[in-house]
């Protein structure tokens, strides 16, 4: 089946935001980790460096995924690629 | 199921089924509360706590017996999106992260929080790159997907072999944890608890593939989660009365903990005074077998001879001497040593290289918050050597990431769910199913540590804690405490920990019921056989499925394609069974071994077959060859069981291969696919077809025939 530019554009605003969300995943986790030392000197919940290794990027995590499969599930709607009912 | 029913109908039954399996679930773990009040020996707590568990796995299993093709590889493709993730968190986490996870945080403070990230942020890659694509592709296995994007046999026969080798160095860790478990609660062998296991797993998944595999998982995520979280709520309660220790732990115990550790190693507080004199005696230990290492080195079996005659002539002295009276202790201990000393050079060198090793039971107590604390004469080494556990922490992250979003039993849990949309968010509740785990390992470690600085250390030897007494009379590796020092006090140089003890121990350290350490077991039970359970299937389907039906016989029935499945998964357990019984080297580089192979092998191939059209035959299979190629022969090299111990390449352990093998996997399917004609029409409206989860507003069911 031919795709139409609505299909191009839906699929580009996919790649946008697919490479945004792993910019975010790659710095709560590389950047974080090679900063880690410094992060520590701040003391918020426990030393910073430590509670986002443990726990604060743990939590990013699982945010973006939310943020991702509830954004892709609306452009889906927007863009008339959404699967029909189930039943 | 009969297709009646509606897919709300069937998700509304699901929570109702579940609702009641929990409440019956807690009903009896209260009767045997009341069994053991009654007097019930721990012992029989244990056998029953273990054949209910597998008794019920086997029941769900027999309960989803299946003959359909679709419901055998795929569940039906009907597993709604929380019980997918439900099914995810189980299948995912395996023995290492139920028991061994707490223990190495307690061991390694930040550093081991690679684990942790690892094995977390990896869902991030499967929701983005993967999972919404593999859903709408929608066949059966991961190799299926290689062998229809890139064409020909190749790509799917290195997808079977790279499944195949990961998933079976995987389970055989998996079926280690199981025979530990039940050997430790039940008092089985260690060779007899790894059958009666295995006999658990194949029943649910022999009967009814995927889809029993599937419900059986979430009974067991059900059963590990609230065995994991009853122990170390309860001790956060104990030590603070909160029952948050997520919170608790970074408020209000690593903040004491760091004041001990700088306590124990300033000498001059009584705390550090006594730790210093533990440490002052392994540095004599080992300066002593130090400079007998060298007088062996340096005279060969003529030194043993001469240290020998030397102790014979102490003695007689010593017996010959009248004022002071001879002590007739220090008598025994010599005719002891004279007795145990090293009859030829190769023992006393094992001996004596042991015996040096007790010198690193003297440094300073590593600060457990502190990221990449490593030693060194000068700041410049002190650097360097900072500078190397970075690299290698961020690479093992990486790795483990990678690796988890390449892993076949994972992503063929999306071949499960209804529609793209359920798979994505399936991929959601799967994380979070884990994170309510891992989030919690860290601040269990930070409890345990804080149990053992504040209230152990100090307490007399003659009143040690009950869980310490029984610990340290079932196994010496898991706890070991002497009075090096003989001052009747214990200190924390003087206790040796095992990493597994700390989960184990906890309902214990608590106060808790027996039951509660029956459930722990259970739930560590729970964790390795539904691992297992997952990767079992996997290499049974990537073989019958793959290598049987797509590659040698296309003509098969549906009723010989299943047979030859349970045939195979049955042979595949047995092989398992038996080469984890000959108990293999170190689980825990298993384990990293086969997110290393997975990443190289698969990550490549995958992600390029979906985002890049020009990705053609060729290219899948020397990115595949040379990502496999460069990983194996990279952990060949330097692992030290291989004995080649080559040097290693920029500092990076053996563990963390993939570092090499996933830019090799790039690199080769991005030469290969260039010096290549881009592939067919067909194959490149297949890959628009994965890329939308719908061209013509219908939910794409996948296919049962294919």
């Amino acid at each position: 089946m031919q795709l139409t530019e609505k299909h191009k554009q839906y699929w580009n605003i996919n790649l946008k935001m697919s490479a945004f969300l792993l910019f975010l995943w790659f710095v709560f986790t590389f950047v974080m980790g090679w900063y880690a030392r410094e992060l520590n000197e701040i003391n918020l919940i426990g030393p910073l460096g430590f509670y986002m290794s443990a726990q604060g990027s743990l939590i990013i995590y699982v945010a973006i995924i939310w943020y991702y499969a509830h954004y892709m599930n609306k452009l889906d709607q927007e863009y008339g690629v959404h699967e029909g009912e189930l039943d | 199921m009969s297709q009646q029913v509606t897919q709300s109908q069937f998700y509304a039954n699901l929570k109702r089924y579940y609702s009641f399996y929990t409440g019956g679930f807690i009903a009896f773990v209260i009767v045997v509360a009341i069994l053991e009040q009654l007097g019930v020996p721990n012992k029989i707590l244990g056998y029953i706590f273990l054949f209910a568990t597998i008794m019920l796995y086997a029941g769900i299993g027999f309960m989803s017996k299946t003959a359909d093709v679709g419901e055998y590889y795929v569940a039906g493709r009907r597993v709604p999106a929380l019980f997918n993730g439900m099914a995810t968190g189980a299948d995912w986490m395996s023995a290492a992260s139920f028991i061994g996870m707490a223990g190495t945080l307690y061991l390694s403070g930040y550093d081991g929080l690679a684990f942790v990230l690892g094995w977390t942020g990896g869902y991030c890659l499967v929701a983005i790159l993967l999972a919404p694509y593999l859903r709408k592709f929608g066949q059966f296995t991961i190799p299926d997907f290689l062998g229809a994007r890139f064409g020909g046999h190749l790509p799917r026969l290195i997808g079977v072999i790279a499944a195949i080798t990961c998933s079976f160095t995987y389970v055989i860790a998996q079926i280690y944890g199981v025979g530990i478990i039940t050997s430790r609660f039940t008092g089985l062998e260690f060779q007899v608890g790894v059958f009666v296991g295995l006999a658990g797993i194949l029943v649910c998944s022999f009967l009814g593939g995927m889809k029993a595999v599937t419900w059986t998982q979430v009974a067991q995520y059900i059963i590990l989660i609230v065995a994991y979280m009853i122990p170390v709520v309860w001790l956060s309660v104990k030590h603070t009365g909160i029952p948050i220790p997520q919170i608790v732990a970074y408020t209000h115990s690593l903040p004491k903990i760091t004041a001990l550790e700088k306590e124990f190693n300033d000498k001059s507080t009584p705390k550090g005074a006594k730790e210093e004199s533990v440490r002052a005696i392994f540095r004599e230990r080992a300066a002593a077998a130090d400079a007998k290492l060298k007088g062996l080195e340096k005279d060969g079996a003529a030194y043993l001879t001469a240290e020998k005659a030397a102790l014979v002539a102490k003695l007689n002295a010593l017996k010959a001497s009248t004022d002071p009276a001879p002590d007739p202790k220090a008598i025994e201990a010599l005719e002891k040593s004279i007795k145990d000393y090293p009859m030829d050079a190769a023992t006393a060198k094992k001996a004596w290289t042991a015996e040096k090793a007790v010198g690193a039971r003297a440094a300073p107590v590593k600060a457990h918050a502190e990221p990449f604390a490593v030693g060194g004469k000068t700041p410049e080494e002190i650097e360097k050597n900072r500078n190397k556990a970075k690299k290698n922490f961020l690479a093992l992250i990486a790795c483990l990431m990678i690796g988890t979003a390449a892993l076949p039993h994972i992503l063929m849990r999306y071949y499960t769910t209804p529609s793209v949309h359920e798979a994505r968010v399936s991929v959601f509740w799967g994380l979070f199913c884990i994170f309510l785990l891992y989030f919690t390992a860290p601040a269990l470690g930070i409890l345990a540590k804080y149990e053992v600085y504040s209230n152990l250390v100090g307490t007399s030897f003659s009143a040690l804690p009950a869980w310490v007494s029984n610990w340290s009379t079932v196994d010496k590796t898991l706890m070991n405490i002497v009075d090096i020092n003989k001052d009747g006090i214990v200190q924390l140089a003087e206790i040796v920990i095992g990493g597994d003890l700390i989960v184990l121990a906890t309902p214990e350290i608590a106060g808790l019921p027996y039951v509660i350490s029956g459930l722990v077991a259970a739930g560590g039970l729970a964790a390795a056989l539904s691992t297992a359970d997952g990767l079992l299937l996997t290499i049974a389907n990537a073989m019958s499925h793959d290598l049987y039906y797509k590659m040698i016989d296309p003509n098969a029935s549906t009723v010989r394609r299943l047979a030859v499945s349970k045939g195979l998964l049955l042979i595949v357990a047995l092989m398992a069974a038996y080469v984890t019984s000959l108990k293999p080297g170190d689980i825990l580089f298993l384990v990293g071994a086969a997110f290393s192979l997975a990443a190289s092998g698969f990550f490549p191939a995958l992600v390029c077959g979906v985002f890049w059209k020009r990705a053609n035959y060729l290219g899948a299979v020397l990115g595949m060859a040379s990502g496999l190629g460069v990983c194996a022969y990279y952990m060949y090299m330097t692992y030290p069981f291989f004995g080649v111990n080559a040097p290693l390449w920029w500092d990076i352990a053996p563990i963390s291969a993939g570092t090499f093998g996933i830019p090799a996997g790039f690199l080769g399917i991005i030469i290969g696919s260039l010096i290549s004609p881009a592939p067919s029409k067909e194959i490149q409206e297949m890959v628009d077809h994965v890329r939308y989860p719908s061209l013509d507003g219908t939910v794409s069911a996948g296919s049962a025939a294919h």
